[in-house]
């Protein structure tokens, strides 16, 4: 076997300068920025008031809350802890169906393919964004105010502010269909209105069904802690719980939201197959 | 140009409308059960979350009054008409919105870093052993199916009021939601680099941080910062039990019935997510080109 010859470092050098010899900004840029974000974390832990002591003194107190979950148990309580996740999930079902049903005519207005003019779109889609730009929570409490405490609360909250999630990602679908069939449907004669209904919406719909399905998902999430709140549904007990420090109920309350989000993700799942094929999913 | 369109003959046209007619039925007996299906739950959800229209038909003008509260001041004019007067504690609450961008970061920060630190394990084309990638798993899936302000409302009890639960309540749940997702990517690297470390006697440490990590951080980086837009929404509320950041404010705002000033926390909160979102945006553009941007 025949030793291979050394390379030649003067002449790689002169052949690769940039990989040899990168400008002192390009080396230094990369451990600048590390250095940067290091130091805004440290400033972040000491203006937060972290402490050695206090972390230590906490996670000794967590190490024995966890102690004292175990085992879970629900005591005499679990007909209640069962409809109230009965009613966590009625108020997913209903906020994301809600929302879904408003969302469609007014992702139309927020599509480019359906109104040109960027004059109107711009106000629907700055008004869809200040919806999303606040939290499920605090549109909880906010239909608290109006309604009064309990489930109804909640299902107003997660359907408004899905309302402008769903928004902008039906409208992101719509802009993504293909206009071929819209055109055809003109050719023939229709309105703008068989346009949507017979050119988009075959599009269109499998799309959406996914987005609404997988939003289903999240928002069971979602209604579980609108309770935290007093929005009806499991959450409320979870908080009651954690506050009256009945630690072997809240970890079955934390269990039983595991075992139904579980759930839920793998019905949702199939169905979006079965709706969808194995298309991905946008996700939000 | 004039073509002629073909027709079938009779007897074979009618057979293959008969067909059509009959696929078409099957379809909308099969939409039409599945819409009776789902109405039935929607009704049975209805009942169960005590949707009660009268009320809400009741109280809707309430929800339009409420916004006509919230932009009026208390002297009776609307709030733009005097921003001094409605945006009068803009001091506390900026440096309250400082906070929680402040929790956000580092909570992020520290979830990516353990988020870092765990996906090599979690991924199946890296991890050692399959029971050492079970564990790691249900653990990233416990800490991102527990919502973040449940980890808070625990955390505040464990660590005291204030922003340190807030941050550790973020930390983990973006610790269980990024480390999912690095673990996609790795999953999707190409193994060739690492046989290639490999074969030159490379441990497994050496093996990640040489064929594995140069082709993953810019996804993971693109991932933590739409994390930590994510996460400034998510540290907004999480004053509500107590963890910091500007969500006291507002909840107590909202409970008392200090109408202008939910409005303008409102308004601050909206205005600081936007600027998040377009600067994250913008910077993963400047980063990592166009197409990380969706």
């Amino acid at each position: 076997m025949s030793q291979l010859p050394k390379p030649d470092a003067g002449q790689l050098r002169a052949r690769y300068p940039d990989v040899f010899d990168r400008p002192a900004s390009a080396r230094l840029a990369m451990p600048a920025m590390i250095l940067g974000a290091f130091a805004i974390f440290v400033f972040g832990l000491v203006d937060l008031e972290f402490s050695p002591a206090r972390l230590f003194s906490g996670m000794h107190q967590l190490g024995w809350i966890t102690l004292m979950m175990i085992p879970p148990d629900p005591g005499s309580s679990l007909p209640i802890y069962l409809s109230a996740l009965g009613e966590t999930l009625s108020i997913a079902l209903l906020g994301t169906t809600i929302a879904a049903v408003f969302a469609l005519p007014v992702s139309l207005l927020a599509a480019r393919n359906i109104i040109p003019s960027k004059l109107m779109r711009f106000p629907v889609r700055r008004f869809l964004d200040s919806i999303r730009g606040v939290d499920t929570l605090i549109w909880a409490l906010v239909w608290i105010n109006v309604v009064g405490l309990g489930p109804f609360a909640g299902v107003l909250a997660i359907a408004v502010s899905d309302f402008g999630a769903f928004g902008k990602l039906f409208s992101e679908a719509i802009e993504a269909a293909d206009k071929k069939q819209v055109e055809g449907i003109r050719a023939s004669g229709g309105s703008v209105l068989h346009e949507i209904r017979f050119g988009l919406m075959p599009q269109v719909l499998p799309v959406i069904a996914g987005q609404v399905l997988y939003f289903f998902e999240s928002n069971t999430r979602s209604a579980t802690i609108i309770g935290i709140v007093g929005a009806g549904g499991i959450g409320l007990q979870l908080a009651e719980q954690i506050r009256v420090l009945e630690w072997q109920k809240v970890s079955f309350l934390i269990l039983m939201i595991l075992v139904a989000v579980a759930a839920i993700d793998w019905i949702s799942g199939k169905l979006r197959f079965a709706i969808i094929g194995r298309r991905a999913v946008a996700q939000f | 140009m004039a073509t002629a369109v073909s027709i079938l003959p009779g007897p074979q046209l009618a057979a293959l409308n008969d067909a059509y007619r009959r696929a078409v039925a099957r379809k909308r007996l099969r939409m039409t059960l599945a819409a009776a299906v789902f109405f039935a739950a929607l009704v049975v959800a209805a009942i169960g979350a005590e949707v009660n229209l009268r009320t809400f038909f009741t109280y809707f003008g309430n929800f339009v009054s409420y916004f006509d509260r919230i932009f009026t001041l208390e002297s009776g004019a609307r709030v733009w008409t005097d921003i001094g007067e409605w945006f009068w504690g803009w001091h506390k609450w900026l440096k309250m919105l400082g906070e929680t961008i402040l929790i956000s970061y580092v909570g992020t920060l520290a979830g990516a870093v353990l988020a870092f630190g765990l996906n090599f394990l979690a991924a199946e084309n890296t991890s050692p052993a399959p029971w050492l990638r079970f564990v790691v798993r249900r653990l990233l899936e416990f800490a991102r199916t527990v919502p973040g302000i449940v980890f808070a409302l625990i955390f505040v009890i464990a660590f005291g009021l204030g922003p340190m639960g807030g941050v550790l309540a973020i930390a983990i749940h973006s610790t269980g939601a990024l480390g999912k997702l690095f673990s996609e990517i790795v999953e999707n690297a190409d193994m060739k680099p690492v046989e290639g470390v490999r074969s030159t006697g490379a441990s497994w440490l050496s093996c990640m941080r040489f064929a594995v990590l140069p082709q993953v951080t810019a996804g993971y980086a693109s991932y933590a910062l739409l994390r930590f837009e994510i996460n400034v929404r998510e540290a907004s509320v999480m004053g509500f039990v107590g963890a910091g950041g500007i969500g006291q404010e507002l909840v107590v705002a909202i409970r008392k019935f200090y109408y202008s000033d939910v409005s303008a926390i409102l308004v601050m909160i909206i205005v600081t997510v936007f600027v998040i979102d377009i600067a994250t945006g913008w910077l993963r553009g400047r980063l990592f080109g166009k197409d990380a941007r969706a």
